[in-house]
């Protein structure tokens, strides 16, 4: 007989719903509470970039694969420095985890960051229950933490809201710092940062870009103060609705022409400063397989996205904005919700969705390639000039 | 981009016999195309010379060839159909091989006959080993990594010797080019073992080429499913992971989707590379297999090989995410774009998406070794398995237990009592992969191995060794605990444990532990396949059950009828039931039922989703079955449950179904028993006045002595309840009557073995027959060619019989139509009969469809499994003749004179197999089925159908050249007259001395060849072995006659087997085969469509 490694049973854990379903469950990771919002991410793959993926602050993730830990935690994968997640819904977690270049466990992991999780729950039930009723708020109760139901479900109905959250300050860097170029540098980018993924700057640097990255407090000046052939912004968590002083800085950058690229929430900010509206989505973009088309080309690319937020911009026509003509330049399949964005008299574009794709697929790389080729015209015909 | 205007008509080309390797995936991806590029308005021709498929179905397209599948055949209906374009890459590799040569003769350019789907170069660039290897390293220039494993090509024994060393030694992987399933490859650890697979594998390559490989024995092995479409988009539709590390065929291997020990990272970067790969290729549109070797220490990764066409793990692939891509390959090859595709499941989104699984799938490999016991059972690269299971849970360990009880064999569970044996014994065995290897390794862990140890010893990889140490675990729990709390027994249930090994754990028995679970509410809810792990609300209920919360079944109004499906393929049991199944649910949906299909065969049509109103994939055990009618009780109402069309596999639950309260339909289970058990059945035969050879049944070897005693050797002997001859042989003496008895695992008091009269020099006869309680619908009648004595799914027979007469059928009519009422069938059977003499014996009957059943439908234009699934449900055949499903007069015994005479011939799966020395198995036919699949011929006379059917079987028969005769004594009376045609036709007789002085005596001159036992002779003359290894040697006549003289013989056909050289092993067939040669020496074979047979025959009838 070999010595069972099931252990003792981890903890009981509940997780409440505001509109009151319940699940119950084991404890994952840390033990205690938390709340957010009930989101579901579809990925099988990278659950690492996720959990660090600081779009997701406040977030509590559903992963809908089953598994999930298999090769435990690595060094290399994470998109930012620490997990920011508000709480972790999973199946099966990994017992024992299995890569060559896994580290440790994401238990403990989960444990050592203090992020509260639950398993061993019906997450079909709950994703099917989020698309039914659309993202809400909720709560993870574990341990001492677990008491009446009706009492944790009037404390998951006083947490805040997604809706209305400025989160961006909470999560971008407080300090610039700077990633080099990979190679020979061929340009300065100035990138707003409003929660940016690591492998964002990463992708360009590729490209010979040095990326200065700026908090999200940065203003136009601290922008140009770096003397920039492009200007970024990042994708980062919360509404758009209130993220005015990004959109004051874009409309600056916009009125000197500079060329510039957004993701995600940064196609957010550039449909805000082109007047345009943003709206909630019943249960967002959450994963790595949504085929976008790009309406240029007429190519379908698979994608990686977390949005919850979208741009209402019109599909069928090009829009006349104060910096001139733009049009939805991509759209998702699946449907039709505006996945990008670009000027037609002036170099900038946008894509609600993540081209530098950690995780997903890489189909969208070739975004990066506009980014520089914006930036190449555009100093060339300043030379000509 | 819209679908293109310049095509109007596709020619199909079907896959053929179901053989290893190559097997009824094909017919569901190609009946999927067939019927996509029919909806698109195409005129669709198919050729298959498989009558066992619904594509050869002849409403599936506009005009069905059931001819072989050759160069020159495909060519003489595209001479006659014209099409625009040809469709060659959802009939596996054998619809590829046949366009590439086409294309190669110049057939394609002459007609004008566009090649869709694939163009010739892509196909030879993912086919040639050279080749691809030049795309894998434009591939790494591009994106910078993938490769090949370091090889070389070698055309010649000289180039494989001196290859190993530019390898750096052995192991050394041996890779045929252009074989399917592997057929051919191994691997060598020194030069005997290399020279004896490379020989081998420069003979099966077309092009006499193999590619020599490092070996990458034990990294862990990936595949890709991908499509792209004419703009270039590409998905990628599933990952697949295997279980088994490299070495292990991937078709031999436990599989699992999605893959489950890949970061993010490292899933992009074989995703990238198989795009990559695609693109380089030059895959125009359609759907690709790309499969991966990773190595566990550091994670280079080497690209293995790709299929650039649709595959087996295509099909699962299809079946594992609810991506239909043979259907999708269809649309593809015809213009549209994977955007333009809607996704049939949410219907509102589009194709152009990568599925996303909240569940995990398992398929297993299905072996028969049992069938063939001289052969080597150590898993290799070539594939050796003739079916698979496949099971979905919403983790790997439900998914795991729930497929090794869909194998539906002895021992494929895993079991927690009994010793578990020596650690280190268990663990050395674990080396080696074996047909059950994870079931030795759960008694390694049993019996206290570390997660090191059997990971040392397997090279399985961690994550999948823990989940085995996690199923361990559980059943101690339930060894050990008190009693079955709920919270325990939902454990163990979420972790795919079965009643019956939760019984077995507990000393119980399996209703016991059911109604316990029952009482405490512990019941499964069944979750949808929906491609987009919930995403978006799935509008196909294509279920599958899991111990969860929520349960997904809506609520229904309609009917329903629960029909179960087959399983597995095995010997015995293959696509010819799933078939019958199909029919059942499209005519019940016809009739006004909700139809619902359980089984678990990934490869089947009836397990698309599309196929039925509702699809369980699910084991068909009988806790499994159980829990699908109470769902689907809590639905609606259920009319029934059909069991008599799956084969065995349904038709041994009835009895319990019933006992359970479930409204078994059609034939009754007490029914059933009247035809299985030998004594119920021996009544019925007694009391209708019919004569069965003299029988007994005995428990012990005592018991079996006193019955052969009494009515003489030879004896024929059987275990009871078996499909396919299982265990079946025929015994000359008591010796082999003794061994036979000890050895026999299924011989217990309550399954008794059966001994039987052996009928010598029996004419053997099969009927399918329909039957509703008054009125008889004989389906048809089969001769067999083989005499009595082989298994009649082995054997080739002919429809209409041709050496019947009017009596015959008379009486054969009468007697089907005794047991039929006698029995109390309501719905098809089966009976074999043996004519001896002018004696009519009964051999056995079965209550349920037979493997014939798809066979005689296409020979005699009836759909006798529609008609039966409507027959359990209570229309009778005169309601059926009425409504135009039966004809309205006559039946398939009184086909007109003119009618099609069809053939079907067996084949068999013998080059796939080797014994331990790594030579040929024996290729003697005998009572024990051993058949993978089978063939039809179809013409206006019976010597050209036998022609065609060898054609679609082995190769075409040769018309002239040097024919080598042997046969046994008893036979050489009858082979004579044969052999004096042979010569008529201009063959050159070879015979061993003894043969040859009876040909002599008869005026037939033939020159005498040495047996193997003689040797050389003294002036180099070569042996009979030598001469076919030589290639001197067109047609081989060879009968074994019992036990003595055996090995000659087996030389001879194990060669015949290599050489690729038509063997055939009875005088009978020797008769058949010269009626054929005859047929082709006359020049005017043609081929005909089914519809146009069909409508010669329905003129004639009415």
């Amino acid at each position: 007989m070999t010595t069972s490694t099931r252990g003792a049973a981890k903890a009981p854990a509940v997780l409440v719903l505001e509109d009151g379903r319940i699940f119950r469950g084991r404890a994952y990771g840390a033990v205690g509470e938390t709340f957010g919002e009930a989101v579901f991410s579809t990925g099988m793959t990278g659950y690492q970039e996720t959990l660090t993926d600081p779009s997701y602050h406040r977030q509590v993730v559903v992963m809908t694969a089953p598994h999930v830990g298999n090769t435990g935690v690595n060094d290399e994968d994470p998109e930012s420095s620490r997990i920011w997640v508000s709480g972790y819904v999973v199946r099966d977690p990994a017992r024992k985890p299995s890569n060559w270049r896994s580290r440790r466990s994401l238990d403990e992991e989960l444990t050592a960051q203090g992020v509260v999780g639950i398993s061993g729950i019906d997450t079909r039930a709950l994703t099917r229950h989020l698309r039914e009723r659309g993202a809400m708020r909720v709560g993870i109760f574990s341990g001492e933490a677990v008491m009446d139901d009706a009492v944790l479900l009037a404390k998951v109905q006083d947490a805040p809201q997604m809706k209305g959250a400025n989160l961006s300050a909470e999560v971008a860097t407080k300090e610039k710092y700077v990633v080099p170029a990979i190679g020979e540098k061929k340009f300065t980018v100035a990138a707003v940062d409003l929660g940016i993924k690591g492998m964002t700057p990463h992708r360009m640097a590729e490209r010979g870009i040095e990326v200065h990255v700026l908090p999200a407090t940065a203003t136009v000046e601290d922008v140009y103060a770096v003397d920039p052939d492009g200007v970024f912004f990042s994708n980062g968590p919360g509404d758009p609705a209130t993220a005015d002083h990004a959109v004051s800085v874009m409309q600056g950058v916009l009125e000197r022409k500079t060329p510039l690229f957004g993701i995600c929430f940064g196609n957010q900010i550039l449909g805000r400063a082109l007047g345009f509206g943003t709206y909630k989505l019943k249960y967002g973009h959450r994963g790595i397989n949504q085929p976008v088309q790009d309406r240029t080309t007429g190519k379908v690319e698979v994608t990686a996205h977390n949005h919850g937020f979208a741009v209402d911009a019109p599909l069928d026509k090009v829009s006349e904005t104060p910096f001139g003509r733009a049009e939805v330049s991509h759209v998702c399949l699946n449907d039709n919700v505006v996945e990008g964005l670009q000027l037609l008299d002036q170099p900038a574009f946008s894509v609600q969705y993540h081209p530098e794709a950690a995780a997903g697929p890489h189909d969208a790389a070739y975004l990066f390639d506009r980014f520089t080729s914006l930036m190449s015209t555009t100093q060339m015909e300043a030379e000509r000039a | 981009m819209p679908k293109r205007t310049d095509i109007q008509s596709v020619l199909v080309i079907g896959s053929g016999p179901i053989v290893i390797g190559q097997a009824a995936e094909f017919d569901y991806s190609g009946t999927q195309a067939c019927r996509i590029l029919k909806a698109e308005g195409l005129r669709v021709i198919l050729v298959n010379s498989n009558p066992a498929t619904i594509m050869t179905d002849p409403e599936i397209a506009d005009a069905t060839y059931v001819e072989p599948i050759t160069p020159e055949f495909v060519e003489k209906i595209i001479a006659k159909e014209r099409p625009d374009a040809l469709l060659p890459t959802l009939g596996g590799q054998t619809a590829l091989n046949t366009a590439i040569s086409m294309h190669e003769q110049g057939v394609l350019e002459k007609y004008g006959v566009e090649l869709i789907g694939a163009n010739v170069e892509a196909i030879n660039k993912g086919e040639d080993r050279d080749l691809f290897k030049g795309v894998v390293e434009a591939v790494k220039a591009k994106i910078g990594y993938g490769e090949s494993a370091r090889s070389v090509i070698c055309h010649s024994m000289d180039d494989v010797i001196k290859g190993v060393d530019t390898l750096g030694g052995y192991p050394v992987v041996v890779r045929p080019s252009f074989t399917m399933g592997g057929a051919g490859s191994g691997f060598a650890h020194d030069e005997e073992e290399l020279r004896r697979i490379a020989g081998q594998g420069l003979t099966l390559s077309p092009t006499t080429e193999v590619l020599l490989e490092e070996s990458i024995l034990g990294w862990k092995e990936y595949e890709l499913e991908l499509m792209r479409d004419t703009k270039d988009n590409v998905v990628v539709v599933c990952s697949i992971e295997n279980f088994d590390p490299m070495g292990v065929h991937t078709g031999d291997s436990i599989t699992v989707a999605p893959a489950m020990t890949l970061t993010d990272r490292e899933y992009q970067r074989l995703r990238d590379i198989g795009i990559a790969i695609i693109r380089e290729v030059g895959v125009d549109t359609g759907g690709c297999n790309i499969q991966f070797a990773i190595d566990p220490a550091d994670g280079r990764v080497i690209v293995i090989e790709m299929n650039p066409r649709v595959s087996r793990s295509s099909a699962l692939a299809s079946k594992a995410t609810g991506f239909p891509i043979a259907k999708i390959a269809a649309k593809l090859a015809i213009g549209y774009t994977l955007d333009e595709v809607p996704n049939d499941i949410t219907e509102k989104t589009p194709a152009s998406f990568e599925p996303s699984l909240d569940y995990v799938v398992v398929k297993a490999p299905r072996f028969a070794f049992e069938k063939f016991p001289a052969a080597d059972a150590t898993l290799t690269t070539t594939m050796k398995s003739v079916g698979e299971a496949m099971a979905i849970g919403r983790n790997f360990t439900e998914a795991l237990q729930k497929a090794l009880r869909s194998l539906e064999k002895k021992g494929s569970q895993f079991t927690f009592v009994g010793e578990p044996g020596d650690k280190d014994e268990l663990l050395a065995t674990a080396v080696r992969p074996t047909d059950g290897r994870i079931n030795t390794v759960m008694q390694a862990i049993r019996a206290g191995a570390t997660q090191e140890e059997v990971f040392e010893s397997t090279k399985i990889d961690p994550w999948f060794v823990d989940q085995l140490f996690l199923i361990k675990e559980i059943a101690d729990e339930l060894a050990a605990a008190e009693k079955l709390h709920p919270e325990l027994l939902a454990e163990a249930k979420r972790h795919g444990f079965s009643d019956a090994q939760i019984a077995e754990i507990r000393g119980l028995r399996e209703d016991v532990v059911r109604e316990v679970r029952h009482a405490l509410g512990v019941r499964p809810v069944y979750k949808t396949v929906d491609t987009c792990a919930a995403e978006f609300a799935a509008k196909t209920p294509y279920f599958y059950s899991s111990y969860d919360e929520e349960s997904e079944v809506a609520p229904r109004t309609k009917p329903a009828v629960i029909i179960l499906g087959s399983g597995p393929n095995r010997i015995g049991q293959g696509i010819e039931f799933d078939y019958s199944c199909v029919h059942a649910s499209f005519a019940l949906s016809d009739a006004g039922y909700e139809t619902v299909m359980v089984n678990c065969n990934p490869e089947t049509v009836s397990t698309d989703y599309d196929t039925s109103d509702r699809l369980y994939f699910e084991p068909l055990t009988l806790e499994d079955v159980l829990e699908i009618v109470h769902a689907e009780s809590l639905a609606g109402p259920i009319a029934g449950v059909v069991v008599q069309l799956g084969g065995q596999t349904p038709l041994g639950l009835a009895q319990a179904l019933k006992d359970n309260g479930v409204p078994v339909v059609g034939t009754s289970p007490e029914a059933i028993h009247a035809a299985e058990d030998r004594g119920a059945f021996g009544r019925v035969l007694a009391e209708a006045g019919l004569p069965a050879p003299k029988h007994g049944t005995a428990t012990t070897f005592a018991g079996a002595k006193a019955i052969a005693d009494e009515i003489g050797y030879p004896v024929l002997v059987r275990p009871s309840y078996v499909l396919g001859g299982r265990g079946m042989e025929i015994v000359y003496d008591e010796t082999r009557l003794e061994s036979y008895i000890a050895e026999s695992t299924e011989i217990s008091p309550t399954r008794p073995v059966l001994v039987d009269r052996f009928l010598d020099d029996a004419i053997e006869i099969d009927v399918d027959a329909l039957y509703d309680g008054t009125e008889l619908y004989l389906g048809g009648v089969m001769e067999h060619i083989e005499e009595a004595g082989i298994h009649s799914g082995d054997s080739a027979c002919a429809l209409p019989p041709i050496t019947l007469g009017g009596y015959d059928i008379k009486r054969l009519r009468a007697s089907t139509e005794a047991i039929a009422k006698g029995v109390g069938v309501r719905g098809l059977i089966n009976i074999q009969f043996a004519m001896a003499g002018d004696i009519l014996y009964v051999l056995e009957a079965n209550p349920r469809a037979s493997r014939t059943v798809p066979f005689t439908s296409k020979a005699t234009a009836v759909p006798l499994a529609k008609a039966a699934a409507r027959i359990s449900l209570g229309t009778t055949i005169a309601e059926l003749r009425a409504e135009g499903m039966l004809p309205k007069n006559g039946d398939g015994g009184t086909l007109p004179l003119d009618a099609p005479i069809s053939v079907k011939e067996a084949v068999m799966p013998w080059s796939r197999f080797r014994d331990i020395h790594g030579r040929g198995v024996d290729t003697v036919l005998g009572p024990e089925m051993r058949s993978t699949g089978e063939v039809m011929g179809i013409d206006t006379v019976f010597g050209t159908a036998y022609a065609k059917s060898q054609a679609g079987a082995y190769g075409p028969l040769p018309t002239k050249g040097r024919a080598f005769i042997s046969v046994a004594n008893r036979d050489k009376r009858s082979m004579i007259f044969p052999a004096r045609e042979l010569v008529a036709h201009g063959f050159e007789l070879m015979a061993t001395s003894g043969t040859a002085e009876v040909l002599r005596r008869n005026g037939i001159n033939a020159t005498i060849v040495r047996k193997l036992s003689e040797g050389e002779g003294p002036g180099g003359e070569k042996t009979i072995v030598q001469l076919i290894h030589d290639g001197q040697v067109d047609l081989i006549v060879n009968t074994p006659y019992g036990t003595g003289g055996r090995l000659d013989g087996y030389e001879i056909r194990t060669a015949a087997v290599a050489r690729g050289v038509p063997c055939l092993t009875t005088v009978q067939a020797l008769a058949a085969a010269v009626q054929g040669i005859d047929a082709l020496n006359r020049g005017d074979v043609g081929v005909r469509s089914l519809q146009e047979h069909a409508e010669h025959l329905i003129a004639a009838r009415d």
